[in-house]
């Protein structure tokens, strides 16, 4: 295995408050790690940091060895060119899927591979049919999102995540709006991503998902990472009265014996 | 107190109000064009989070928003070729007043647009590598257009009447035409009559087009 993702000494402020207090997280090619933590613990900002949704106050990011943005007078400075750049390299996929509601299920799925990777349309729509087809919706190519339902909104933003090769892939809570019979089908996709190999990095509250699929998992707390550890240790036997208190809160999930 | 209508005089005279509404038509075409298309990039200078390109948008807004079109078509006929040196005649005095007005007016709805479309479309666009200027102009930009057409064929309606105030500087359209056919035949009430029925003519249609288009915008949502 080798190392993919570095992040060393993460911080992120909004104004005053802190809500990333120093992170360091290696994350090897292959991996999926699962984010818990309680509302406000600071797992969707860093999720977010990753892939330069929010500039990172402080600290380094290295993709496959290479350090984002160059050191300037002891600060980090980023520009727009790259992070886009690095944001075509990382995928990612919101709460509220964001699918582009002017285009088909198939245009969303092409859109960043022919704007952003300047791939030729016959050449796009094969990768996106591919990927359609992975998430189970090749059936759907031609329709409008409005006429999806909220799983399969879900997993066509995945497969336009997809689309674009990403070296890594960050859901960021990408079950918690949709309707409880809903959730299994979006699971069942990025369960299956995981076992292709794919590098994964998920925040999420579904416990009995980070148990049957990460290889770890970090419970962040006021924006540090107070915990982490394989699933079936530290969701069994949590070391902390933090941890132990969020996992009796999540009381839907049982554990397997 | 009863009047002799008699638009037999209007009629005789047609080919010289056919020349005034080819005129109107012409003018329309053209205001409405810079406008409306003028407006979009004032609209999205307005929206820049850079203030060295918002400020200015926002200026030219207030100044053109806030100052009647007649009187800019007046200051641009008489007073701007003395003061910068450049001659305008009839048609350019009234085509940059009412551009300029209409600019200003459609780049707010055009700003108001763009600011309607869910903060998360933009996030969308980034997340797949897409910078500013291509998710603006793949995602948020078709989004928000489609949501104020309405708003702009009401612009374009307001422009096919501001036309008239083209006649004060004597740019030839329907109403300087018609001027023209009442004093050569001291029919000023069949004259002026005849303007407002060939705009409410044209326009009614047009109208009633715009109903059925918001509808058809509507159920697409």
């Amino acid at each position: 295995m080798s190392e993919i993702l570095r992040i060393e000494n993460l911080h992120k402020s909004f104004g005053d408050l802190e809500v990333l207090k120093g992170i360091d997280l290696a994350v090897q090619a292959g991996e999926t790690v699962v984010l818990l933590g309680s509302s406000g613990s600071g797992k969707s900002t860093m999720l977010r940091c990753l892939n330069f949704m929010e500039t990172p106050t402080e600290g380094k990011i290295h993709l496959n060895g290479e350090l984002i943005g160059t050191e300037r007078g002891g600060r980090m400075r980023y520009r727009e060119a790259e992070l886009c750049a690095l944001r075509a390299r990382i995928g990612m996929v919101f709460q509220h899927f964001n699918l582009f509601p002017h285009m088909t299920v198939l245009e969303n799925v092409m859109e960043g591979q022919v704007i952003v990777l300047g791939r030729g349309k016959p050449e796009a729509q094969d990768k996106a049919m591919a990927q359609l087809d992975r998430v189970g919706l090749a059936e759907k190519a031609a329709e409008y999102p409005a006429r999806l339902s909220g799983g399969q909104k879900q997993r066509v933003a995945i497969a336009r995540a997809l689309a674009m090769d990403p070296e890594v892939m960050l859901f960021d809570e990408v079950t918690s709006a949709l309707d409880p019979e809903l959730v299994g089908e979006v699971l069942k996709t990025i369960r299956q991503l995981a076992e292709d190999g794919m590098t994964m990095l998920c925040v999420t509250h579904e416990l009995g998902f980070a148990y049957h699929v990460a290889n770890r998992v970090l419970f962040l707390h006021e924006g540090t990472i107070l915990e982490q550890g394989e699933p079936q240790s530290i969701l069994k036997a949590p070391a902390t009265d933090r941890m132990s208190e969020f996992l009796e809160g999540h009381s839907l999930f049982k554990l397997p014996d | 107190m009863a009047h002799n209508w008699d638009f037999a005089t209007i009629l005789q005279n047609w080919p010289v109000l056919w020349v005034g509404i080819k005129g109107t038509v012409f003018i329309f075409v053209i205001t409405a064009i810079l406008g409306l298309g003028g407006g979009l990039i004032v609209g999205i200078a307005r929206y820049s989070k850079s203030p060295f390109v918002s400020w200015p948008a926002r200026a030219f807004v207030e100044v053109f928003r806030n100052t009647p079109v007649l009187v800019q078509i007046i200051w641009f006929y008489y007073a701007f070729p003395i003061l910068t040196g450049i001659e305008t005649d009839p048609f350019l005095a009234a085509v940059l007043g009412i551009s300029l007005n209409t600019m200003a007016f459609s780049a707010e709805i055009y700003r108001a647009g763009i600011q309607s479309i869910n903060r998360a479309q933009w996030e969308a666009g980034k997340a797949i590598g897409m910078n500013y200027n291509q998710t603006l102009r793949r995602i948020i930009l078709p989004v928000a257009v489609k949501r104020v057409l309405p708003a702009l064929t009401n612009r374009g309606i307001e422009v096919f009447k501001m036309s008239t105030l083209a006649s004060v500087v004597g740019y030839v359209e329907t109403l300087n035409q018609a001027k023209l056919i009442s004093d050569l035949n001291f029919n000023p009430i069949e004259s002026y009559t005849a303007v407002a029925v060939i705009f409410f003519v044209v326009l009614y249609p047009v109208v009633q087009g715009t109903y059925v288009l918001e509808r058809m915008l509507r159920k697409g949502d």
